[in-house]
C-alpha cells in the first residue's frame, strides 16, 4: 500500500482523543479527529473511542449526529474499532446505564465486574487470546495491556470473543463480529503491545 | 492482597515553566530537562503510568504545560496525569484534549469539593485523582490534610477526606505524606493502608521513597497499588526494571519489562 491509511476517529466531546489519533499516526495512519459524516464515509477504517459513563457517551454521540454515521460506517464492511466504553457502546445495552440503548451493533449486555475486586480496573493486565486473530498477530500469547473500566462486555454470541482477562473472574475484554474489533483495554495507552495492535488494525486495510 | 491485581510503577516529574525540576541523572539524555524526553525514557524503561505535576506559578507558565501534555501525547504511550493548577472543568479539559488520561486536584478540592464531581460528571471518575498531602498531628491523633507542598493546615481529617473525594467521584487517590517527603525513609505506612482501607478505589502511595524495598512495602503493608517516587528514578540510583524485579521479589505481580 502506498498511501496512508485514512483512520477516522469520531469526535464526540470526551475526554482524551489525541492520544489514540497520535498512536494510529505512529503506526502509519492518516488519523484524523471528526464528527464530520463525509470524512468518516471517506474514511479508510473507523475508530470509536469512549471513556466515562455509558449512557453520557450515547448521548454524547447522539447529539452530534452520530449514531447513524457509526452504523453507516459498519454497514460499508471499512475495518471499525471501538475502544473502552467505545467498545461496550457496540452492544445492546449496561448495566451502568439500564435506560441507555446502546448501537446493538454487538449483540449482549454490558455486565458489571465482580464487586469482590477493586472497581474500577485500573491497571495493566494480561491478556488470554482465545482464538487467532489478525489483530493480535505479533503481540505473543499474552500481551499486555493497560485496564481502566468497572463493566465488560457479554455477548450474546460467546464466539466474538477474542481475548479474556483474570480480574475477580474471567472477563470478556477483546470482540471481533465481521469487520468490528472492540477492545475493553486501551491500545493507545498499552506501550508497545498496543501500538502493535493498532498497527494491525490498521494494517487489516485494504491497499 | 487480591492476586488479581498487578501494582503500577509510577515516576513523578516536577516540572515548572515546562522544565523539570531537579536535575534528572539519565547519563544519555539530549536534555535532561525536558519532561517530554525525559517522559518518553520511562515509556521505554517500563514505567506503567507518569505523573506531571506543575509546580509553575504563573498562568503563562501553565499554558506551557499544555504544551508539554500535548508533546508528551505524540510521543508517549502510556497513561498520563497532570496535577497542580486544576482549579475548575475548563483547566480539565484543556490537559484531557491535549492529550492527558487523567488530571489531579488538590488545593482547589479541598476548597471547593465539586471540583471533583464537576470534573467526574463531564469526564468520567475514572479521570479524576484526588491528591492529598497529609501530615500526622498527634495532638488530634489523626493525619491533617495540608495544602501548598505542606506550608498550610487545614481542618481535614486525611482519611475522612479520602472518602469524601471518592464519593464526589475521584477514581483515585494521589496520596504523599508530609512527614517522609524527602526523607527517603520510606513510606508512611499507617497513612497508606488507613487511607486503602477507607475507600475502595486504587490509593498510589507517595512521599519518602529511598530504595526498592519502599516501594514493595507500599503495597504489601500499605495496601496501594500504586506506588510513586521521583528522585530514586531520576537520579539513576534505580531503573523501573530494578524496581519491578524487588517488587515481585516480594509476590507482588507486575507487569514485567520489554
Amino acid at each position: 500500500m502506498t498511501a496512508r491509511p485514512r483512520v477516522a476517529v469520531l469526535d464526540y466531546g470526551i475526554g482524551n482523543l489525541r492520544s489514540a489519533q497520535k498512536a494510529l499516526e505512529r503506526v502509519g495512519a492518516d488519523a484524523v479527529l471528526t464528527q464530520d459524516a463525509t470524512v468518516v464515509s471517506a474514511a479508510d477504517a473507523v475508530v470509536l473511542p469512549g471513556v466515562g459513563a455509558f449512557g453520557a457517551c450515547m448521548d454524547a454521540l447522539r447529539d452530534v449526529q452520530l449514531e447513524t454515521v457509526t452504523h453507516d460506517a459498519v454497514a460499508s464492511g471499512v475495518p471499525f474499532l471501538g475502544i473502552c466504553v467505545g467498545m461496550q457502546m457496540l452492544f445492546d445495552g449496561s448495566e451502568e446505564d439500564p435506560d441507555a440503548r446502546g448501537l446493538g451493533i454487538i449483540p449482549g449486555q454490558v455486565k458489571w465486574i465482580p464487586s469482590s475486586v477493586q472497581r474500577p480496573q485500573m491497571q495493566w493486565n494480561q491478556l488470554n487470546i482465545r482464538r487467532d486473530e489478525p489483530m493480535f498477530s505479533d503481540l505473543g500469547e499474552h500481551p499486555w495491556m493497560y485496564f481502566v473500566h468497572s463493566l465488560h462486555g457479554v455477548p450474546t454470541d460467546s464466539d466474538c470473543v477474542t481475548a479474556t482477562v483474570q480480574y475477580g473472574d474471567t472477563l470478556n475484554v477483546a470482540f471481533r463480529k465481521g469487520n468490528v474489533f472492540a477492545t475493553q483495554f486501551h491500545p493507545e495507552k498499552s506501550a508497545t503491545a498496543g501500538l502493535g495492535l493498532l498497527h494491525n488494525f490498521v494494517a487489516s486495510v485494504k491497499s | 492482597m487480591n492476586s488479581d491485581i498487578v501494582a503500577r510503577v509510577i515516576p513523578c516529574l516536577d516540572v515548572t515553566n515546562g522544565r523539570v525540576v531537579k536535575g534528572v541523572n539519565f547519563v544519555d539524555l539530549r536534555d535532561a530537562g525536558d519532561p517530554v524526553e525525559l517522559a518518553a525514557r520511562y515509556d521505554t524503561q517500563g514505567a506503567d503510568e507518569l505523573v506531571f505535576l506543575d509546580i509553575t506559578a504563573s498562568s503563562d507558565g501553565r499554558d506551557t504545560m499544555v504544551d508539554v501534555v500535548s508533546r508528551t501525547a505524540e510521543q508517549v504511550f502510556i497513561p498520563f496525569t497532570v496535577g497542580g493548577g486544576i482549579r475548575e472543568v475548563a483547566d480539565a479539559r484543556k490537559m484531557l484534549r491535549a492529550g492527558a488520561d487523567k488530571v489531579s486536584v488538590n488545593t482547589a478540592a479541598v476548597q471547593r469539593p465539586e471540583v471533583i464531581s464537576d470534573i467526574a460528571a463531564e469526564f468520567g471518575a475514572q479521570c479524576v485523582v484526588c491528591a492529598i498531602d497529609a501530615k500526622w498531628d498527634a495532638s488530634q491523633n489523626r493525619w491533617t490534610v495540608y495544602l501548598h507542598g505542606g506550608r498550610t493546615a487545614t481542618e481535614l481529617d486525611a482519611v475522612q477526606w479520602a472518602e469524601r473525594a471518592v464519593s464526589l467521584g475521584a477514581g483515585e487517590i494521589l496520596l504523599t505524606s508530609m512527614d517522609r517527603d524527602g526523607t527517603r525513609d520510606g513510606f508512611d505506612i499507617a497513612l497508606t493502608k488507613a487511607v486503602s482501607s477507607a475507600v475502595n478505589v486504587p490509593v498510589i502511595a507517595s512521599g519518602g521513597v529511598g530504595n526498592l524495598q519502599h516501594l514493595a512495602e507500599g503495597v504489601t503493608e500499605g495496601g496501594a497499588t500504586g506506588v510513586l517516587a521521583a528522585s530514586i528514578f531520576h537520579f539513576g540510583d534505580h531503573t523501573i526494571a530494578e524496581a519491578k524485579d524487588v517488587m515481585s521479589a516480594h509476590g507482588i505481580r507486575v507487569r514485567p519489562v520489554g
